[in-house]
């Protein structure tokens, strides 16, 4: 997005003067005439009081919060990176509203009609029966799903929400663009542009009186436990998403968080006596209702999609047995039918007895033969969408193909007709978007979101507004990159007192209660542990390495420096395995000039184990979780990706400057384990995310250990060698404090491995680990303790028997074998009790595989 | 006539499997000219849910799912069904195919409304031209319908080889039509992908033949299998049978499982499970004549 300059004024008069809207189109903003309409002055004279530098800082301050709560939109295939950030306009869209009262009044009438003929089409087809409806328009359109023909609960709505894409006629009226049924995505993204703004412009969205959204999540949740096949307990609802690579998976996460319920994937549930069931760490917990945001067609290999590995096998029955309710039913995909427009109208009249309020655009579907002739004709000017087509060929635009192409397009259509819609090419309605220094036109699409209740369903007061960035582009898209806006529907007078409650509302989860954690989630977090502390680690012996480097140089003490040195380099190849590194083949001559390999492994991005993968690998995780991570440990982790990128984009040339990446890191890195402390519950999840952390600084402890002290040394070599050690361990204060005579291998040694106290120590992390994994969840009737605790015990056990003073003592050889003998064992003992817990509690349900690849084939 | 059926499937897994869903159409469906007297289904182990409708298109569709840990799962369907002969249509005096087009299109009559998914392509039967060029010589202009649909029948029974080491599931239509081989659901998808091209519509049948051992043998147990047919439908009369690995008009030896768009719709026996690793697959198929009760014994 092209930031609004600071730099050159925008003179308050050239806001409005400028803003020209294309002749032909309505305008949100500026009518034909060229006055602006009255509800709109309120917001242009803020702007003119902001002033141009006044709202770039509003919009800096928008794009920081945005950042911060990691508002993404990802784009499949983006080779930039999984994330990147949502854009937000600072213009709202503005509607009055009367008008709003209007629009609503069509939608719901748009609703209700769309559900009853969800629950016609699955269940008598009378439709197709009577004739309402041609067969072909239905039966061929893959969005309808045959296994899912009466699976609907009847007297419910199986449409539970659903979503209009609008725009304006040039008279202003209302216009249906696209129907979104079966996972419609984009309420999440509303809410939080709302947050965004509200905060941005305080003053102005207060003193607009502005319908709050709260209120429509309610619904929903009242709706949900409503719908959810009654039990003793309270219902239990889970939002499904595809997972952290979708496109919305920040929506996803974001509606699961402020709705209250928990975030699965496929992998995470089973089916079971017929109902759906949530793997959390060594149970199983009922599911009764599931918002998905996988698409019917995914949601279950048994009899949908064979290859999905998104969904749950058997959910077809058990939404069939009527078990649990899926927001919104399977198959439900099918009222997306493009062509089903053509027949709104006359299904209205029919099912309702009223005409439709809400056009959509002149539509005229192939399969009849007297639309196809006049399509044909006219392909040119028209837009053509074929149904169930791959995404790319799904809307075509007759003008701006050639007449080869048209040709080809037209023998299409008269093969296979009943799969081809045609649509009157519409111009989009404009709404003034900030671009560059000045407001301009762009095109809008509004998205308004409803959600069924027990008498009828209920509008978002408000919406997802987009705008394409080129003026004239006929459709507006996220995939294709656009920029998102609040919608702000003005009330008459302001909103009661509640408004104030309502406003705090949002910004705090709806319901206060833990949602369960899943094996999945638990497992992530076990890895945030470990990559965090593994990257906290890998970062402090990076940078006495760098000290003990440049200390070499010195005249003094060179020689041993360069001693101290190769063994903290060696420490580095072994914590990271990047062997052969500083160790193995062809070290000597990188231990010479060390600095290519250490510049690879502190900002080579391809380099395994090297920083910037560890970094990459610990996002990953906290993405694929961040529905458990607060706002502030999120703001961190966007720090902390930040400076990967600054690391790998502008890679350091030499240690110096590496070492400026470096400090601000390990200040980030160290607010983060704050943070996991402090910010966290210490429930099941955290101590999934603490075993990590305590399991990777033990093994990395013993790695430098064993590199750096087994080994004999001249007195000037240890005093260095202890020196940095004590660095590493960041516990050189209290060693000074405790061993004024100066440096000891002893001593060292009595602090940092079997010192109970000093939470740098070894036998530190295994008196904490044994805590953790006590208090892990288990399964009842299991007697005694857990493989992971006798592992735990022993490990503990062993390092308070050790006698200090016989590891110290070097054999024949000039080596202290037994210290290298103990520190080998701790460090198999760890990676065991790693296993052990990964087997107890990270065991995925095995993947499910179809008997459909070979099934028995007919030999007569 | 009066048949039972016997049909086993068993599966052995390398490792355990440790939840398993399956789908199933072995009941013989109801329609003219059949009468189920019973139908079961026996699973070992023993399911935790067992569960019967109706599908889309009328069969009966079986749900179960097995919970306990197994390494192997065996799926018993016996039935027992009433074939009354049906009447062999006059070929020869059915209507012209392109009026079978023409009045089905027109037709308000809810079977040929239920008709019409039937002319769509499907997933093993797609939009095929050549599949259509290879059915077009036999409907000239105005020939009645059946009659060019049994001439259909029997170029492909004639045409093709029958070849049960070809194909798979998979194996997609074009390389059928190609190589000219495969086995019943491969000569049925043909065509069904024929007569769809054609705008006629026509659909899928999986069901069982009864077969005879040669003259003066015993008839081997198991020797049986599953068997796939197509049907093509008139307005105002009906679906009409046709079996292409047989070139024959099913008469009172063919018993009908369950209809659909193609073989995907009516699978016999489907699954998806955890765990297993490898797994092998046994099919035996008995169909037995079941000799009328001597009346007033």
């Amino acid at each position: 997005m092209p930031p609004p300059s600071t730099a050159r004024a925008m003179p308050p008069a050239a806001l409005v003067d400028h803003y020209l809207p294309a002749t032909g189109s309505y305008d949100e903003m500026r009518t034909a005439t060229g006055e602006v309409r009255p509800h709109w002055r309120y917001l242009l004279d803020a702007l003119h009081a902001l002033g141009p530098a006044g709202i770039a800082e509003r919009w800096r301050e928008a794009r920081r919060l945005i950042q911060d709560n990691g508002v993404t939109y990802n784009v499949y295939g983006d080779p930039l990176g999984v994330s990147r950030p949502w854009e937000l306009d600072l213009l709202p869209v503005l509607i009055r509203s009367d008008e709003w009262a209007e629009l609503e009044r069509g939608l719901m009438q748009r609703a209700e009609l769309l559900n009853l003929i969800l629950v016609d089409l699955y269940g008598p087809r009378e439709l197709i029966r009577k004739g309402l409806l041609p067969p072909e328009l239905i039966d061929g359109y893959p969005g309808y799903l045959l296994p899912c023909y009466g699976v609907h609960a009847s007297g419910a709505r199986p449409l539970v929400q659903y979503a209009a894409d609008l725009t304006r006629a040039p008279d202003g009226s209302w216009r249906v663009i696209g129907d979104r049924t079966q996972s419609p995505s984009g309420a999440g993204y509303a809410l939080e542009n709302r947050v965004v703004l509200s905060r941005v412009l305080p003053s102005l969205f207060r003193d607009s009186h502005v319908h709050r959204l709260a209120s429509f999540f309610r619904s929903m949740r009242r709706t949900l436990t409503r719908l959810a096949p009654a039990r003793d307990e309270h219902a239990r609802v889970a939002v499904l998403t595809p997972g952290p690579s979708n496109e919305a998976y920040f929506e996803h996460a974001y509606l699961a968080n402020y709705l209250g319920y928990t975030l699965v994937q496929g992998a995470d549930l089973s089916v079971r006596d017929g109902a759906l069931w949530l793997r959390t760490l060594g149970r199983l917990e009922r599911i009764d209702a599931v918002l998905r945001r996988v698409d019917d067609a995914w949601c279950d290999p048994l009899e949908l999609k064979e290859q999905s590995l998104l969904g749950v096998p058997g959910l077809v029955q058990a939404e069939r047995a009527g078990n649990l309710v899926l927001a919104n039913a399977l198959g439900s995909g099918v009222l997306e039918h493009p062509g089903l427009t053509a027949f709104l109208p006359g299904l209205c009249r029919a099912l309702l007895g009223e005409e439709l309020l809400l056009a959509g655009i002149p539509t005229w579907w192939c399969g009849n033969p007297g639309d196809r002739e006049r399509v044909l004709d006219d392909l040119a000017h028209l837009v053509i969408k074929s149904a169930g087509a791959p995404v790319a060929e799904r809307c075509l635009f007759g003008a701006d193909m050639s007449p080869a192409e048209r040709a080809a397009l037209a023998a299409r259509i008269r093969r296979e007709p009943h799969r081809y819609v045609a649509q009157e090419r519409i111009t989009p309605s404009t709404s003034p978007a900030i671009i560059g220094e000045r407001i301009e036109p762009r095109p809008t699409v509004l998205r308004t979101f409803l959600v069924a209740e027990e008498d009828g369903y209920t509008v978002m007061p408000g919406g997802l507004s987009r705008v394409a960035w080129v003026p004239g582009t006929p459709m507006v898209s996220n995939q294709l990159g656009g920029l998102g806006k609040d919608t702000w529907v003005l009330a008459s007078e302001p909103e009661r007192q509640e408004s104030l409650l309502a406003s705090n509302e949002l910004f705090a989860p709806a319901v206060v209660r833990e949602s369960e954690v899943s094996s999945r989630v638990a497992d992530n977090l076990f890895w945030i542990g470990r990559y965090a502390e593994r990257a906290e680690g890998l970062v402090r012996l990076l940078r006495i390495t760098i000290f003990k480097l440049s200390e070499r140089a010195s005249f003094v003490r060179g020689q041993d420096a360069a001693c101290c040195a190769h063994s903290l380099l060696a420490a580095l190849t072994r914590q990271t395995l990047t062997f052969p590194g500083f160790v193995g083949e062809g070290s000597a001559a990188r231990l010479r000039d060390p600095v290519p390999e250490m510049l690879s492994l502190i900002s080579d991005p391809q380099r395994l184990g090297g920083l910037p993968q560890t970094l990459q690998a610990l996002g990953q995780a906290a993405w694929s979780v961040r529905e458990r991570l607060s706002t502030d440990t999120w703001r961190v982790i966007s720090d902390i990706e930040t400076r990967l990128r600054s690391l790998t984009k502008k890679p350091p040339e030499e240690l110096a400057r590496a070492l400026d990446e470096l400090d601000p890191l390990i200040t980030s890195l160290v607010a983060f384990s704050a943070l996991t402390q402090e910010n966290m519950t210490h429930n099941e999840g955290w101590h999934f995310l603490e075993a990590g952390r305590r399991l990777e600084r033990g093994a990395n402890l013993a790695t430098l250990l064993r590199s750096t002290l087994t080994a004999l040394a001249s007195e000037t070599e240890e005093t260095l060698v202890v020196e940095a050690v004590l660095g590493v361990t960041d516990s050189l204060i209290t060693y000074r404090r405790r061993y004024q005579a100066g440096t000891r291998i002893g001593a060292l040694l009595d602090l940092v491995f079997q010192d109970e106290t000093n939470p740098r120590s070894l036998a530190y992390q295994l008196l904490k680990l044994e805590r953790l994994v006590t208090q892990m969840p288990r399964t009842e009737h299991l007697g005694g303790r857990t493989p992971a605790q006798k592992l735990v015990l022993r490990a503990l056990t062993g390092v308070r028997l050790v006698e200090i003073d016989q590891l110290v003592q070097p054999d024949a050889g000039g080596k202290r074998t037994a210290l290298e003998g103990v520190l080998g064992t701790v460090s198999k003992e760890l990676a065991a009790i790693s296993d052990a817990l990964t087997a107890q509690y990270f065991r995925h349900e095995e993947q499910p595989h179809s008997l459909l690849n070979r099934v028995e084939r007919g030999a007569s | 006539m009066r048949f039972r059926v016997h049909h086993v499937t068993r599966y052995r897994y390398e490792q355990p499997v440790s939840l398993c869903h399956s789908v199933a159409h072995l009941k013989p469906r109801e329609q003219p000219g059949q009468r189920t007297r019973s139908a079961h289904i026996r699973v070992d182990p023993w399911p935790a849910v067992a569960r019967e409708h109706l599908d889309f298109f009328g069969n009966r569709q079986s749900y179960f799912s097995i919970q306990q840990s197994h390494r192997a799962l065996e799926v018993a369907a016996t039935s027992e069904v009433e074939v009354t002969p049906r009447a062999v249509p006059d070929l020869s005096r059915s209507p012209p195919w392109e009026r079978v087009i023409a009045e089905l299109r027109e037709s308000r009559e809810p079977e040929a409304l239920a008709a019409r998914i039937f002319t769509l392509p499907s997933a093993y039967v797609p939009l095929d031209a050549a599949a259509a060029d290879y059915a077009r010589p036999s409907f000239a202009p105005g020939r009645p319908v059946l009659e060019a649909v049994s001439e259909l029948m029997g170029r492909i029974y004639r045409e093709l080889e029958y070849d049960p080491h070809f194909t798979t599931v998979a194996t997609p239509l074009s390389e059928v039509l190609a190589h000219r081989r495969g086995v019943c659901q491969d000569f049925a998808h043909l065509a069904l992908a024929g007569l769809r091209g054609l705008g006629l519509p026509a659909r899928y049948v999986s069901g069982y033949l009864e077969t005879l051992p040669p003259p003066g043998q015993p008839k081997l147990q198991g020797s049986d299998a599953s068997h796939a047919w197509f049907a093509v439908f008139l307005p105002r009369v009906g679906w009409i049978d046709f079996d292409p690995t047989n070139d024959q008009v099913p008469g009172e030896q063919h018993i009908t499982t369950a209809v659909g768009r193609d073989f995907q719709d009516v699978t016999p026996l489907r699954g998806v499970f955890y765990g297993g690793g490898e797994h092998d697959l046994e099919v035996a198929v008995d169909v037995d004549r079941i000799e009328p009760e001597p009346v007033g014994g």
